[in-house]
């Protein structure tokens, strides 16, 4: 049976096995390619994406979890002309550097914000400590983060 | 019209071709042997420039020949062009461009030759400038070897210059004044009257102006890009989920495909069971391959897990089945018929050092480069032409193997370069390559995309080597006068290059990299290379030799100069006889506030000289109740000329947190033939928690440009084992450490 949900504020309507995973559903049902596979067992953080607002890992969440639920991928966090603050610190700060693990990492900090507004240094590192990087921009995703809390209280 | 008058002294001239509604400048190599990527689109005669940038009415492309996995090569590449075009970044578009031999790179092959990157003397100078000759003949177009930057510093530049002189001379036509009135600025050439001739308005005129045989450089002074950060070109796409990399294809009609082939590597599949997984849904095809099988489906994950569902009979490996039996053929390897090289060979070690001396055996394991994109390339056959969509540090390989994969002659094959989710070296290799091309074949008229899962990724790799040294020293008066190093391992060249189809003559300096190489200077001091033979599969690990090598020297350097009561910092100030590196040490020195220590924490200092940067690294340690804590790193590294700060910093990081993830738990381990571990559970790397703050610094007294991708990593491992060491007083000599000591 088809699972209906919205993704980034947009009804969608998947024929798809509802044990299939989110990240495939996303992928490969809707083309949104943003959010990306890695693990594929939730080690690494890379295809996290918001659903209701909480992050999760679309490797492990099943289409079937999410019918009727709202579901925010990185394509739905801002837009290139409108970026998230999250996105804009991650701009100013010349986060990304392969760029592959970017969404997950965006998306976890942006899900961190949204409950702790000005997070320590701890705070970030235990809620972004799943998210894998090789290229080790680690010390520039937690100045991101510190500087996307200070863009949001500004506004 | 290309302009090919005369042959210039330098061996190319500077050209422009026009192009339907434009212009594209480059260079015109005499007697290359390489056919022109634009040659498709060009007129006969026209064939043979190699273009770098393109001007249309949509813009300036630039295109950047060298894979883009992360480094910001694309971005730096770019700014070479742009200053001397006076355009901004934001102006201009920047593309791979097509796989072409005529994008081959010297400087890779420069470093290959056996001297010290510190040796100017003639025979080292005469021997770089000859191995540009067999770089052009091989006509790879290689990413690698840290070598972008000193390959494109001249020729992205001489582009760009050449260019900019083209559209200053149209716009002097147009305007009839002489060319020396104008000026340009914002992609534009501006008169002195205020009129502005948008590059896009002069490109066709461009195209008719004669070049002058080499086109006069900006001074440093006049910089306006190059040596300050630039924003990187592929940002705004990485933070907003629009990169696109090579799993990320999609295709009218695409189908999904995964492949799971011999886990112990280089071994038969002797049959397969796949009734399970035939019936699954969404699955269409099972197809054999060489050495496994690939499922395609109408998505990925019902391609996952039907093969997941087969059931294989795989053959044996055709290498010792464990780690016990690898590191027991290493540990014999050290014999004179399995020597490879002897590069240094000063003084008399034999007739200096006795079994009373300090000696010490040290180990390293396989490692897996574990992008975080796993393996993953598309490709289309169809109407007699073949496309390949990939993230490849190789691409004109691509194209020699798509020929003798489908028959094809090389002009009916296009390889799309995509973006890449990390490289690490793991992207010159052609198995996926060759995986695809064969579906391909075998789906003729349907795009394919294969993506490999995390499980097939980490246990069909070039794996790092596993290696062993021993080294032997001896210290009178405060300093090391004989030093005998013997290192080992497989060669990372023969099994590499063996596995493109080619053959790797001679000695292997990857075996000795990072060692024989260090501008220490020893009375007696010798440095041999033992090779191993051939067992797992190895590859070019970011940093290659000097991943191991450096682990091993600086080691050793420690423990000698805590052998001889000397402070490690000093020990090694006092037998470095090469200025800039030195001047990295006492970089480090003082921005780490070294010889001042903090209490229940300990600092440890290492130093490597990898692709001719020299780069020292200190890092700090505390003991805590969970364990290790890293508290802090300072990094310091020359390069000559820094083209982009902000970009080295973000390079010498990732590459010590890389160095630092293989240091703590980086291990591949083998039982009955198969790599033991398979996903990020048990290859767990570095996590943002236990990454400290890495403060970096920039210097600029070596006497030529050189590449950071890569010479950050080797100084990580002995920078943290020498700091356990100071902490604790155990002196760890086999990676991981993670297997002696625990880690917060």
């Amino acid at each position: 049976m088809p699972v209906s949900f919205t993704v980034n504020g947009v009804p969608a309507t998947l024929d798809l096995p509802p044990d299939m995973p989110l990240l495939w559903a996303l992928r490969d049902g809707l083309n949104l390619t943003g959010t990306k596979y890695g693990c594929g067992v939730a080690a690494c953080g890379a295809c996290t994406v918001h659903v209701d607002g909480q992050a999760v890992r679309s490797c492990q969440t099943m289409l079937g979890d999410v019918a009727g639920a709202a579901v925010t991928t990185i394509e739905g966090l801002g837009s290139p002309a409108v970026l998230h603050a999250v996105q804009e610190a991650w701009m100013a700060g010349q986060v990304a550097q392969c760029g592959y693990c970017q969404s997950g990492q965006i998306m976890q900090a942006a899900a961190l914000l949204s409950t702790v507004p000005n997070p320590s240094d701890a705070e970030i590192d235990a809620a972004m400590s799943g998210n894998l990087c090789r290229c080790g921009t680690y010390p520039r995703i937690r100045a991101a983060v510190h500087d996307a809390a200070r863009r949001l209280q500004e506004v | 019209m290309a302009r090919m008058m005369k042959i210039a002294r330098r061996g190319f001239l500077f050209g422009s071709v026009a192009l339907l509604g434009g212009v594209a400048f480059g260079w015109w190599r005499y007697a290359t042997p390489y056919g022109n990527p634009l040659a498709a689109g060009l007129a006969e005669g026209q064939a043979t420039l190699t273009p770098y940038v393109v001007i249309d009415a949509q813009g300036v492309t630039i295109i950047a020949p060298r894979a883009e996995m992360g480094q910001g090569i694309h971005t730096t590449l770019a700014a070479l062009v742009a200053e001397e075009m006076d355009l901004d970044l934001s102006q201009v578009r920047v593309i791979h461009g097509p796989a072409s031999s005529a994008y081959y790179n010297a400087a890779v092959l420069a470093e290959g030759v056996p001297f010290a990157p510190t040796d100017t003397g003639w025979m080292a100078q005469t021997l770089r400038a000859a191995m540009d000759v067999p770089a052009k003949f091989l006509g790879f177009q290689i990413t690698g070897g840290s070598s972008s930057i000193p390959d494109g510093f001249e020729k992205m530049r001489l582009a760009g210059a050449a260019a900019r002189a083209a559209l200053v001379q149209a716009a002097a036509v147009r305007l009839g004044v002489a060319p020396e009135a104008l000026r340009t600025e914002g992609g534009a050439v501006i008169a002195a009257d205020g009129t502005r001739l948008a590059y896009t308005d002069l490109a066709t005129d461009a195209a008719g102006i004669d070049l002058p045989e080499e086109p006069p450089l900006k001074p440093r002074s006049e910089w306006r890009l190059l040596g300050k950060t630039q924003m990187r070109v592929d940002m705004a796409a990485k933070v907003t989920g629009a990169a696109q990399f090579a799993v990320d294809l999609r295709l009218p009609g695409m189908r999904f495909a995964t492949v799971r082939s011999n886990p112990r590597l280089g071994g038969p599949m002797m049959g397969y069971d796949d009734s399970a997984a035939k019936g699954m849904p969404g699955v269409e095809r099972i197809i054999p391959l060489p050495d496994g099988v690939a499922v395609v489906a109408t998505n990925t994950w019902a391609a996952l897990q039907a093969a997941e569902a087969i059931v294989f009979d795989w053959g044996p490996a055709p290498y010792p089945a464990d780690s016990a039996a690898i590191a027991d053929v290493l540990r014999a390897s050290f014999t004179e018929d399995r020597r490879d090289s002897r590069n240094r060979d000063e003084g008399d070690v034999d007739a200096v050092l006795t079994a009373a001396d300090w000696q010490a055996d040290y180990t390293v394991p396989y490692l897996a480069h574990a992008t975080m994109e796993p393996m993953s390339s598309a490709a289309l056959l169809k109407d007699g032409r073949l496309t390949v969509w990939s993230g490849n540090q190789l691409p004109t390989q691509i194209v020699t193997e798509a020929e003798a994969l489908t028959g094809l002659p090389p002009e009916a094959i296009t390889v799309e370069t995509l973006l890449m989710g990390g490289g690490f070296g793991r992207r010159a290799e052609m198995d996926i390559i060759r995986q695809t091309i064969t579906l391909a074949k075998a789906m003729e008229g349907t795009p394919v995309l294969v993506t490999w899962s995390r499980e097939e990724d980490m246990t069909h790799d070039g794996y790092r080597p596993a290696a062993m040294a021993r080294i032997r020293g001896k210290v009178e008066a405060g300093v090391i006068t004989a030093f005998d190093m013997a290192t080992c391992s497989s060669s990372v060249m023969e099994s590499q290059v063996g596995r493109l189809g080619y053959s790797a003559p001679g000695p292997d300096g990857t075996i000795v990299q990072g060692s024989w190489e260090q501008p220490y200077r020893f009375a007696h001091h010798r440095v041999t290379g033992y090779r191993a033979p051939p067992m797992v599969p190895v590859g070019s690990w970011r940093s290659v030799g000097a991943s191991q090598n450096a682990f091993f020297h600086e080691t050793a350097i420690d423990e000698l100069a805590h052998a001889a009561g000397i402070d490690p910092l000093e020990f090694r100030l006092a037998q470095i006889d090469h200025a800039p590196s030195r001047k990295v040490i006492e970089a480090v020195a003082e921005m780490s506030g070294w010889g001042n220590p903090v209490p229940n924490r300990a600092r440890g200092l290492a130093f490597c000289m990898s692709f001719g940067v020299p780069v020292a690294e200190v890092i700090e340690v505390e003991n805590t109740a969970q364990g290790l804590r890293m508290t802090h790193v300072w990094a310091a590294c020359d390069l000559g000329i820094a083209l982009d700060p902000g970009n080295i910093e973000a390079q010498l990081q990732g590459a010590i947190v890389y160095g630092l993830s293989a240091a703590i738990r980086g291990e591949i381990t083998f039982a009955d033939g198969m790599a033991q571990q398979t996903n990020f559970w048990d290859y767990e790397p570095l996590r943002l928690s236990q990454c400290p703050p890495i403060t970096t610094r920039i210097l600029e007294n070596l006497p030529q440009i050189r590449g950071i991708g890569e010479p950050g990593t080797p100084p990580a491992a002995p920078a943290l084992g020498n700091a356990i060491f100071a902490l604790t007083g155990q002196r760890l000599r086999d990676l991981p450490f993670g297997r002696a000591v625990s880690f917060a």
